[in-house]
């Protein structure tokens, strides 16, 4: 069974309006379970929409989504998804492994199964020693580390990722890559992730979406064919150039919108 | 230490206003003075502006001749009175104040229909309400309960108190943002738990300044209502009938004073406790 599956997906803002955008048109896209997919295009292509719609934050216009079989409200409401945004968006006031807890308080799990389990996501993404910190005694690839821990605390079979790692510095970056791509394994999520990054798509991706603006729409989808593991030797290898090279003549085909700040860059 | 250094530091500051008094009813003009033609240098005499050893002495006197009761006894015991009704009008305040945040961050028509009503509320006059209140008051009974003529006060402080908790809780309330809101709504949580999980504890930066207003308002809401009530007990109270002894006794209102000034004080302390306990985990920065 595909974890996601779209067909000739669409979305329109303000309909009638004079201000009507149209964010995506005649979107077909299925996503296989454990697969890990970028979505990669300019500002107001409408990848970030996408992702959102997977999610059931929007509604669609136009045709369907299915998540785990599911319709995205009910996936939502089961929580069959983990989501991790840009900013690490964790809660000032809680210490770290209370934010791991919050989605399974809402969920309402016993105190002493929530804790057990922060301190197993934490295990995960190797911050055991910090539970009790605040989030702003940690560093920014922390805070995000710790985000995902969050996205995760459920074990949801999909993660959906906005542009996580767009505020963090290169060093900071690839190594997160390195470490979401060894949590993916040992889980088995799947993952969608949207990305300015052509590197960063190639390095992490299976496949990679390229998606073009006005009227929002997927151009192209480039299969990345690296053999085995990927470690830090994957960016020195050919595999990994030529999947550079594809996604980036992908893109020059299509037009960029001249750097107007997209609906997406709410 | 750090906290030596600031009591110090206060003590230092109300010394120097006391030093500046005295210099200046030393150097000043006995009758008023003055400047370019304008009556603005204002008179340094003893009957204007009594020594301030003369205002720590009459702390020790007697409140009235022949009576065994001493002057900071009875402000003392005014400003304790007034601070309890100050206390139960920001605590009603506060509640209220609360409620009308939650109930606008909640329905945006209530926001657009009750916002403007509170604005305007905080222009009527004080004094013209508070014997609307009392005489409302009077005429409440309830299964016995008769209604207690200070309750007139405190529900004075009240109506001063809420206006800026409910206008602070409500930009605390609508402080998160909008990816903190999508985030839990990807957990599918209720706007209950939403509110309780998200926007309340968003909301505690911008509500503490809100209540040290709020602790603020309902002292002065408190002394004008005894004072145009004609409640007896308070420090408000004590302030216009020792302020009608000023020709013969002028040190002597300002003993009142004073413990009005204390009461404000023990009521800003308070805010700045539970400030202390609410923050004590959030980045330093968001407190300085």
């Amino acid at each position: 069974m595909s974890a996601v599956d779209i067909s000739n997906l669409g979305k329109v803002f303000n309909p009638g309006a004079p201000n009507q955008v149209d964010a995506l048109v005649g979107v077909d896209l299925s996503i296989a379970s454990g697969e890990f997919v970028s979505l990669i295009g300019p500002s107001g292509c409408g990848k970030s929409t996408l992702l959102r719609l997977i999610a059931n934050l929007l509604e669609p216009t136009a045709g369907s989504i299915s998540v785990n079989g599911k319709t995205p409200k009910q996936a939502r409401l089961d929580q069959d998804y983990g989501m991790a945004f840009q900013q690490s968006g964790l809660f000032e006031w809680r210490t770290v492994a209370k934010n791991i807890e919050l989605p399974l308080e809402l969920k309402g799990w016993d105190k002493n199964k929530r804790r057990e389990r922060a301190m197993e996501m934490l295990e995960l993404v190797k911050l055991a020693d910090f539970a009790e910190h605040y989030p702003w005694q940690l560093s920014g690839g922390m805070q995000q580390r710790v985000a995902i821990a969050r996205a995760l605390a459920v074990h949801p079979p999909l993660l959906l990722m906005d542009e996580p790692f767009g505020a963090l510095d290169e060093m900071t970056r690839e190594h997160m890559q390195g470490e979401l791509l060894s949590i993916c394994r040992r889980t088995g999520t799947t993952v969608v992730f949207v990305t300015h990054s052509i590197p960063e798509a190639v390095y992490l991706s299976n496949r990679v979406v390229v998606m073009s603006p006005r009227p929002g729409r997927i151009t192209k989808i480039v299969d990345v064919n690296i053999e085995g593991e990927r470690t830090d030797a994957t960016r020195d290898n050919a595999a990994f150039f030529g999947g550079i090279t594809a996604v980036r003549e992908a893109l020059r085909g299509v037009e960029m919108s001249d750097h107007v700040r997209g609906i997406e860059d709410r | 230490m750090k906290r030596l250094r600031r009591v110090a530091l206060f003590l230092g500051s109300l010394l120097l206003v006391a030093l500046a008094w005295e210099l200046y009813k030393l150097v000043g003009p006995e009758t008023g003075g003055k400047v370019f033609g304008w009556n603005l240098l204002p008179r340094s005499n003893d009957q204007a502006m009594p020594h301030v050893w003369e205002m720590l002495s009459r702390y020790a006197d007697p409140e009235m001749r022949g009576s065994d009761r001493q002057i900071w006894r009875v402000v003392l015991a005014g400003a304790w009175f007034s601070f309890r009704l100050a206390f139960v009008g920001f605590f009603v305040g506060t509640l209220l104040g609360m409620s009308l945040a939650v109930l606008m961050a909640r329905f945006k028509v209530a926001e657009r229909g009750i916002l403007p009503y509170l604005v305007v509320s905080q222009t009527v006059p004080l004094i013209a309400l508070a014997p609307l209140v009392v005489s409302w008051g009077g005429k409440i009974e309830v299964f016995g309960w008769s209604w207690p003529r200070w309750l007139s006060a405190s529900v004075l402080g009240a109506f001063l108190a809420f206006f800026p908790v409910a206008v602070g809780a409500l930009r605390g309330l609508q402080s998160p943002s909008a990816a903190s809101v999508e985030l839990m709504n990807s957990y599918a949580a209720s706007w209950t738990q939403t509110l309780f999980k998200l926007r309340l504890p968003a909301s505690v930066p911008f509500l503490v300044p809100a209540l040290k207003l709020a602790a603020s308002a309902s002292v002065i809401g408190v002394v004008v209502a005894e004072i145009s009530t004609g409640l007896k007990g308070g420090i408000g109270r004590l302030i216009i009938e020792y302020a009608r002894e000023a020709t013969s006794d002028p040190a002597k209102v300002f003993t009142a004073v004073f413990g009005a000034a204390l009461l404000g004080l023990a009521m800003s302390g308070f805010v700045t406790l539970a400030d202390t306990f609410m923050m004590r985990n959030r980045p330093k920065e968001a407190t300085a």
